[in-house]
């Protein structure tokens, strides 16, 4: 086995047992760090194929900014673990095989797209940082404006309902 | 054998260096701490360490005995997990930090490593500049979750400082490196040294003049911003609330003994290094020269700051009071000296040590800064410190990433 397949293997290991332990955890701050593990793996692999600079936005804003305000918030809540309470009917009946179909579903698209998975489209041309930004102000400049207006939203929002209980 | 070392030179390479790299960073975080114990004292008109070893040069490893032999305990109630975890996080994001910073561009020549060249950094990746921002973006973590998991209220509200103000001053800080990167178009932190040595000490970013162009694009406005926002960043005074000790007796570590405490010490400490490794190399031009190539006479330097302080600490051990200080003193001196006098008589490795020579020089000088501001600025209230982040910092960072932008665009860049 090459050396990249086993840097995969690893790292997707880390994700899956990371995002299944983000669920099994009992308590909120064990489960963002599950996630901040979770998300660690994912710059890993993006790292193995050759996108430097999507891997250390995934940590910087992931894996710092987001999953920073996760575990503040949760600190600040003083959290404690959460309580179980017999699952609903519906999902006892209902749960298992929408589950199972779902990953059906899932896989059925990840065997008819393995072809084109093991050989990305265009190796390497998301590492080169200048050409990454020269794209998402040219080709992608409506949908970037846009998600940047919709956080500028999001943060008017925000202060809003902050302001509202001063009056 | 041979065989193999061949095939696998480049990893047992990169362990030695590591190895190395690990054994310098710790010892020179040891004597920083003197050294800030040192000027503080005398910016306080006291003497500071002064009985472990002469002139208390022994006082780190006396500390660091004391750290280890100090018993250890666990408190109860806490999460024991993340309690171990924290510092671990903490030591070994701010040690994975150094690996990507450049002391030197050449290789060393003659020498290579069973036909690898021997360069002066563990690892150079295209982005590296951006692996430290991820660093630091982690590190938030070590002290977030220490605060948390000892299960305390001081701990805790120290903690939570920390979680806002590291969030806040990341913002600044990170677009405050924005004008450097619009000049050097690259993560790179050697080519970003490399685009300031078209002048010498006017072409540095802190200047920003270039041959072939009369329109500087100094970067003083960006200087001021990362210093700053980094001083908060790496939790130091006068921004240290999450350890505020009149206040939160000691913040994130109160609940730390022993080496758990000592592991929080050496990450900020290493902190501290890699900030000023990063003013250095963004705004102070790494390690070009300031002085012009042809002024060869400038190479003797690293000698001329070595002799005469070796012949004074020769001087000085003499008539220090102890026996101890007596022989240790003159034989560090002598040893110092030495080492000057070969600069001179051997040219090549002079010529070769210059770079690295100019980088630790500029990083001395910040870390020199660092404890000043120490010594000098009382603490920010909990206020203050916030508007200082979010309505001077944020908004002057963003005003020098437009005034770069506006000012490369007239220069025709």
């Amino acid at each position: 086995m090459s050396a990249p397949l086993i840097i995969f293997f690893v790292l997707a290991t880390l994700a899956v047992l990371g995002a299944a332990s983000l669920i099994f955890q009992k308590h909120p701050i064990h489960s963002a760090l599950s996630l901040i593990v979770v998300m660690v793996a994912l710059a890993g692999l993006y790292l193995l194929m050759g996108a430097e600079f999507v891997a250390a936005a995934q940590i910087i804003v992931y894996g710092g900014a987001i999953m920073v305000l996760f575990v503040f918030v949760i600190m600040l809540l003083n959290a404690g673990e959460e309580e179980r309470t017999n699952l609903s009917k519906l999902a006892k009946i209902a749960g298992w095989p929408l589950a199972l179909a779902l990953t059906g579903v899932l896989a059925a698209a990840m065997i008819r797209a393995s072809p084109a998975v093991a050989n990305p489209a265009r190796p390497g041309a998301l590492s080169d940082t200048a050409t990454l930004s020269k794209l998402l102000f040219t080709d992608f400049v409506y949908p970037f404006e846009l998600t940047s207006f919709l956080v500028l939203v999001a943060i008017l929002g925000a202060m809003v309902l902050a302001q509202r209980e001063q009056k | 054998m041979s065989d193999f070392l061949t095939h696998n030179a480049f990893w047992i390479l990169s362990i030695i260096k590591i190895a190395v790299l690990l054994f310098i960073v710790l010892t020179v975080n040891a004597y920083l701490t003197w050294f800030e114990r040192k000027v503080v004292a005398h910016i306080q008109s006291r003497w500071g360490p002064h009985r472990v070893g002469p002139h208390g040069l022994l006082q780190p490893a006396a500390d660091g005995l004391k750290f280890l032999f100090k018993e250890d305990p666990t408190p109860a109630g806490v999460d024991k997990f993340v309690y171990y975890l924290a510092p671990l996080l903490a030591l070994a994001l701010a040690l994975t930090s150094m690996a990507v910073i450049p002391f030197g561009p050449n290789p060393i020549p003659h020498i290579t490593f069973f036909g690898q060249p021997i360069h002066l950094w563990v690892a150079n990746p295209d982005i590296s500049l951006l692996v430290l921002f991820a660093i630091t973006a982690l590190s938030v973590y070590g002290v977030a979750l220490a605060g948390w998991a000892s299960n305390s209220k001081y701990p805790l509200l120290g903690g939570l400082r920390s979680s806002a103000q590291m969030i806040s001053y990341e913002l600044a800080l990170t677009m405050s490196v924005v004008g450097v990167l619009l000049m050097a178009n690259t993560f790179s932190l050697q080519e970003i040294i490399n685009a300031q040595a078209s002048i010498p000490l006017f072409g540095w970013n802190f200047f920003g003049f270039t041959s072939g162009s009369k329109i500087p694009v100094p970067q003083i406005l960006g200087f001021l911003c990362f210093f700053i926002a980094a001083i908060a960043e790496t939790n130091r005074a006068p921004f240290d609330l999450p350890e505020a000790e009149s206040e939160l007796v000691a913040g994130f570590h109160t609940e730390y003994a022993s080496f758990k405490f000592a592991m929080f010490f050496i990450a900020e400490y290493t902190a501290m290094i890699t900030v000023s490794c990063l003013v250095a190399i963004l705004f102070f031009g790494g390690w070009l020269s300031p002085f012009p190539a042809s002024w060869t006479w400038t190479h003797y330097l690293p000698s001329v700051t070595l002799l005469p302080f070796g012949l004074w600490v020769i001087w000085d051990g003499i008539h220090y009071e102890t026996i101890f200080g007596k022989l240790v003193l003159p034989a560090v001196g002598f040893a110092m000296a030495a080492i000057g006098g070969a600069l001179i008589a051997f040219p090549a490795v002079n010529g070769f040590i210059q770079p690295t020579f100019w980088l630790l020089a500029k990083i001395f000088l910040v870390l020199f800064f660092y404890v000043w501001a120490r010594g000098t600025l009382p603490r920010l209230r909990y206020d203050q410190l916030m508007n200082m982040g979010w309505k001077v910092l944020l908004p002057a960072s963003i005003a020098n990433v437009i005034l770069t932008a506006a000012l490369l665009l007239w220069r025709g860049h």
